[in-house]
């Protein structure tokens, strides 16, 4: 307990010590601050006692904060959490190291504001109190509006206007739903109580009716901040626009919130809404995948490219977590932890061009591997990690999710209510294809073929860092961990999945039960004729 | 006879202290003394904070049983909440009341009037008006509460006019005049009406009578239409629709201080005797649950009075936060979310005794502390000796004035109810209660108004800390007296703060939500007390 508070109480006090201190100290204030942080969580991970059963640890009901409305201090960690919090924390320090010489104006608001949003990241994925998780997933907003509005490009406040007021609203739904939840559980017990556990077993007694539209609200906020098909469109104009650590946390912690909301509410507290809505959500992941892809195929913005490939990715987990099966949940959870790193890496790459260059336009810069090619070997790595290579962590987790889907068909075998089965599967897969074409396009023009430089020189002299040509030793200690982490999952994935696969199954435990209510049910239920339509399909 | 009066006279202690005060401060507003006019505002502080004290040292649980009222626990908390706010509002006033006037005089638009300098009578109104509102707690009949409401009232007027100098003070003053009169006779129609159906002006027996009607044939239409009329009439009080047109214009014309007073007071005042009036009404839901968890259907306030309260509710919210959308003056953005808020506060009118009436109070301490900081940020920083109005004027404030610049984002974080500003759990407590009460519909429309308020608070905080400065905020300095400054980095420490100590005032503001059991005489007694209209 007192080393989770630790990790996320801790970079807030560095930030205060930021706010006050000297502004010459103020980065390495801020990377000791997140390095305290990512050691508490780490020495909490050591300890960790649940790696293997579902269980939440510490698993006791924290100090009381409104005892009226029984908002509690609780916080402590399932495998999942635990695992998305360590590669936040993880990162923190690297984003932190990663901006010394990105930003040089207002660096202690920079590092003040980093290090609160690293800690509300945390909290989210730290919070046992559905209140408290809700103001961390909230609050994360307010540093990274200001990241953006205040260090962002040349349109900056367009992104970063545009990205609160989508997240504000769906999460607006998100809280509604919350309450109505506490209030169900008021209705049944006589009290309020957030705790999300004792949420989730109100909830999922709930009539099939009311789960529909629970989850329906709960998908409009986490739909969001995945993103979800229909309303993505601010991501990638917050990715160009933000500094690179401010892309490098949005994807790979602030994203997976969305994800993690998923794993941790909608899914489990309204199984009903679930699998009426599976294929729907799964429609939209694949669109997602597909669309995304397409547009990566045609873009010439590397940063937004990488952007446009992460709604893809998180298509895929959507995928794989709406398979609702063990299988595509594990490797969904799997994925956002791998994506979480290599595409993080591969902003700080690209981050690192840029800083030299001052441009991302792949028409303009080309064939860097003749003048960086330390930087273009991590790039390789990179970008083949997030094709998923086998031998790199991507792979798994793509592997695991279009597995989930391709046996996510309902027919009793399984024990669980999917409806996609092998035709989402391939249509999914494609878009795998896809991304193996547009990122190999983008390394093809950035890393290999003829040395194309700009001709001005202007933006060198006026950058206040000199860098060298090739990477320095800082830019090269913030890769390796990641090099090494992408390499060492991908290699070794079973520890960590052995890890996830308890908790994947207890997400769906309520699952089970929904292919009774639909087999009591007569024929013509939307499930019963998707289910036939694959089937037919498959018989041709 | 004195027996019975001296609970009463023990529970206005705190009043007694304003009321000295304000005296005092009106004579020595007049010495010629710089130094003792100076002191007025710490004055007017200390008496505020003295009432504080006085509070729970005299409302103990034997007095206001004595006292014989309506909501005996209610004064406990809703002073010290009006002389706490009051006291920020006091140090936003501290240098801006004098000094508009030797502006205006060193700039030549007005001859120096020696008897004009002297505003030590701003500093008794100030005092006075609080003191309406606190009187209002302690009201048992409609004659006090009309009385303590025009206190609250009359005072504001004047201090609009007086607070500063300029044409523009005296035009809103005057419309505020004119609107007001207009209301209270509204609302005074609607106690002859009440009156006329019930036979008595004590709450009580107007309780009795109305319990007695809704059990029999339900509330009768004349006792209705007064209650209606009363609503409707208060609603001018708490810048709720259909009385909100003159916010906008009075808001803008008024002078800051004056302005951030006229945000919190008058709307305390108005939602206290709303709570009061409607307290007679009854809410006869107020248990949803027995022991069982069997769930009892809520019934509420009577159909007509529900109704309207549920019009004006999602009105006030939608009309003030488009107004508010489509501002390019800050003060009247503000002004807009002040109305905003009222819709939101009018969710814990419907959702009533006892959840609602707490939540209501614990929302108007957040309103209070977050709206306070945003007013206090912009009286600490004026442009070429005027105030700021428009946010071209705020533009790139943070390179001047970095603190003010920060206060005005967190008071916009707080009152568009962004965790972990205390704006965020008056909206919770706002929505617990609500739904409490079964208005699902309600908190609907607070939860896409919220979303929809998003789009003009991200303005409030994004065009001080990131907009590029413009050439009319070049010319921004800050104001000579540094007390505004203190008062909005408390408000905006605050915030913060309140929000961690969230429990301890929820349940000071539960404790203070109690209504006294009904008590029925014998020709009563065959009525049930949960009764159903």
């Amino acid at each position: 307990m007192l080393l989770i508070w630790t990790s996320i109480l801790f970079p807030i006090v560095a930030a205060f010590a930021v706010a006050i201190g000297p502004t010459k100290s103020a980065k390495w204030t801020a990377f000791a601050g997140t390095l305290v942080s990512l050691g508490a969580l780490t020495l909490f991970a050591w300890n960790f006692p649940a790696w293997h059963n579902a269980e939440h640890f510490p698993n006791t009901t924290g100090p009381s904060w409104i005892p009226h409305a029984g908002i509690t201090f609780s916080v402590g960690f399932d495998t999942v959490s635990l695992l998305l919090a360590l590669l936040s924390a993880f990162l923190m320090p690297l984003c932190i190291v990663g901006s010394f010489s990105a930003i040089t104006e207002r660096t202690k608001e920079y590092y003040g504001w980093f290090l609160v949003l690293g800690s509300s990241i945390i909290l989210a994925f730290a919070a046992r109190d559905a209140i408290l998780f809700y103001i961390g997933y909230e609050f994360t907003l307010v540093p990274m509006t200001l990241i953006i509005a205040i260090y962002g490009g040349t349109e900056r406040r367009v992104a970063a206007i545009k990205m609160f007021l989508y997240t504000f609203l769906g999460s607006m739904f998100m809280l509604a739903t919350l309450l109505y939840i506490g209030w169900e559980h008021r209705l049944a017990v006589g009290a309020w109580d957030f705790d999300i556990d004792t949420l989730t077993k109100t909830a999922t007694r709930l009539p099939s009716s009311t789960q529909y539209w629970v989850f329906a609200a709960f998908m409009v906020g986490f739909a969001v901040k995945v993103p979800l098909f229909p309303l993505h469109t601010w991501l990638p104009l917050a990715h160009d626009q933000a500094p690179t650590a401010g892309s490098v946390i949005l994807a790979s912690a602030m994203l997976k919130l969305g994800t993690y909301g998923n794993y941790r509410f909608a899914l489990p507290m309204a199984p009903a809404g679930g699998a009426d809505l599976m294929s729907f959500v799964a429609v939209l992941a694949i669109i997602a995948i597909i669309y995304a892809s397409l547009i990566c195929w045609v873009q010439t913005d590397a940063k937004k490219l990488i952007a446009y490939s992460s709604v893809a990715h998180l298509g895929l987990c959507m995928l794989g977590l709406f398979a609702l099966n063990p299988v595509g949940a594990e490797g969904a959870v799997f994925y956002m932890v791998n994506h979480g790193l290599s595409t993080g890496a591969l902003f700080l790459c690209i981050g690192m061009f840029y800083e030299r260059y001052h441009t991302k336009d792949t028409d303009v810069v080309g064939g860097l591997a003749k003048r960086m090619p330390v930087w273009a070997s991590f790039m390789v790595l990179f970008t083949l990690a997030s094709i998923g290579l086998p031998g790199l962590n991507g792979f798994i987790g793509e592997f695991l999710c279009l597995g989930g889907t391709f046996i996510s068909e309902h027919d009793g075998q399984t024990g669980y209510p999917g409806v996609l089965g092998p035709w989402y599967a391939v249509v999914a897969g494609l878009g795998l294809i896809f991304a193996a074409m547009y990122l190999l396009i983008l390394l093809g023009k950035l890393v290999w073929g003829p040395l194309r430089e700009p001709h001005d020189d202007a933006a060198h002299t006026t950058s206040a860092i000199r860098l060298p040509q090739d990477l320095c030793f800082r830019e090269i200690a913030i890769l390796t961990p990641l090099a090494v982490a992408c390499i060492w999952l991908g290699v070794q994935p079973k520890p960590m999945l052995d890890a996830i696969a308890p908790c994947a199954e207890r997400m769906l435990a309520n699952y089970p039960k929904e292919v009774e209510r639909y087999m009591s049910q007569s024929a013509g239920t939307p499930l019963a004729s998707i289910n036939g339509k694959t089937n037919e399909s498959r018989g041709e | 006879m004195i027996e019975a009066m001296s609970p009463r006279l023990i529970l206005l202690a705190p009043e007694m202290i304003l009321f000295v005060a304000a005296v005092t401060v009106a004579i020595l507003g007049l010495s010629k003394n710089h130094g003792i006019r100076a002191s007025l505002p710490f004055i007017t502080c200390a008496a505020l904070i003295a009432s504080i004290a006085a509070v729970p040292l005299t409302w103990t649980n034997e007095n206001s049983q004595a006292a014989n009222l309506l909501l005996p626990t209610l004064g406990r908390f809703v002073k010290p909440l009006l002389a706490g706010v009051g006291v920020l509002l006091v140090l936003l006033s501290v240098g801006s009341v004098d000094r508009r006037m030797e502006e205006s005089v060193a700039r030549g638009r007005m001859a120096f009037d020696p008897q004009r300098v002297v505003r030590g009578e701003f500093y008794a109104f100030f005092l006075l008006s609080i003191m309406g509102a606190m009187l209002l707690c302690n009201a048992q009949d409609l004659i006090w509460l009309f009385l303590a409401i025009e206190l609250v009232s009359l005072p504001t007027y004047i201090m609009v006019a007086i607070g500063g100098s300029g044409n523009r003070n005296q035009e809103a003053a005057v419309k505020y005049f004119f609107l007001g009169a207009m209301s209270t006779a509204v609302f005074l129609y609607g106690f002859a009406l009440l009156y006329g159906s019930t036979g008595s002006l004590q709450f009580l027996e107007i309780r009795n009578a109305l319990a007695t009607q809704s059990a029999g044939s339900g509330i009768d239409t004349l006792a209705t239409i007064g209650i209606v009329l009363i609503l409707l009439g208060l609603c001018f009080k708490i810048t709720a629709v259909p009385m909100q047109f003159y916010a906008p214009d009075v808001y803008e014309g008024a002078p800051t201080h004056v302005t951030a007073f006229l945000a919190f007071v008058p709307k305390t005042a108005g939602f206290t005797a709303m709570v009061l009036i409607l307290t007679c009404v009854g809410w006869s839901g107020h248990t949803l649950i027995d022991t069982d968890g069997i769930r009892i259907p809520y019934t509420g306030l009577p159909t007509p009075i529900a109704a309207i309260l549920w019009m004006i509710a999602i009105l006030t919210m939608t009309l003030g936060n488009i107004g508010a959308l489509l501002q390019s003056s800050v003060k009247r953005m503000l002004a807009y979310s002040s109305v905003a808020h009222s819709g939101y506060l009018i969710l814990g009118l419907i959702a009533g005794a006892t959840a609602g009436i707490e939540a209501l109070f614990f929302y108007l301490l957040a309103y209070g502390v977050m709206t306070t900081a945003s007013f206090a940020a912009l009286a600490a920083i004026e442009r070429r000796g005027e105030e700021i109005n428009s946010f071209s004027d705020l533009a790139g404030l943070r390179l001047r004035h970095p603190v003010m610049a920060w206060m005005l984002a967190i008071s916009a974080a707080s009152l568009v109810g962004m965790p972990p500003f205390i704006g965020f759990f008056g909206k919770i407590y706002l929505f617990i209660a609500a739904f409490e009460a079964d208005q699902f519909g309600l908190v609907l429309a607070a939860v896409l108004n919220s979303a929809i308020s998003g789009l003009y608070y991200l303005k409030l905080a994004i065009v001080p800390l990131v907009a590029p400065p413009s050439a009319r905020s070049e010319e921004v300095t800050s104001v000579p007296s540094r007390w505004p400054f203190i008062a909005a980095v408390v408000c905006g420490v605050g915030t913060i703060f309140l929000s961690a100590i969230a429990g301890p005032l929820v349940g000071a503001a539960k404790s203070s939500a109690q209504a006294s059991p009904i008590v029925l005489t014998a020709s009563q007694a065959a009525v049930p007390t949960a009764s159903t209209h």
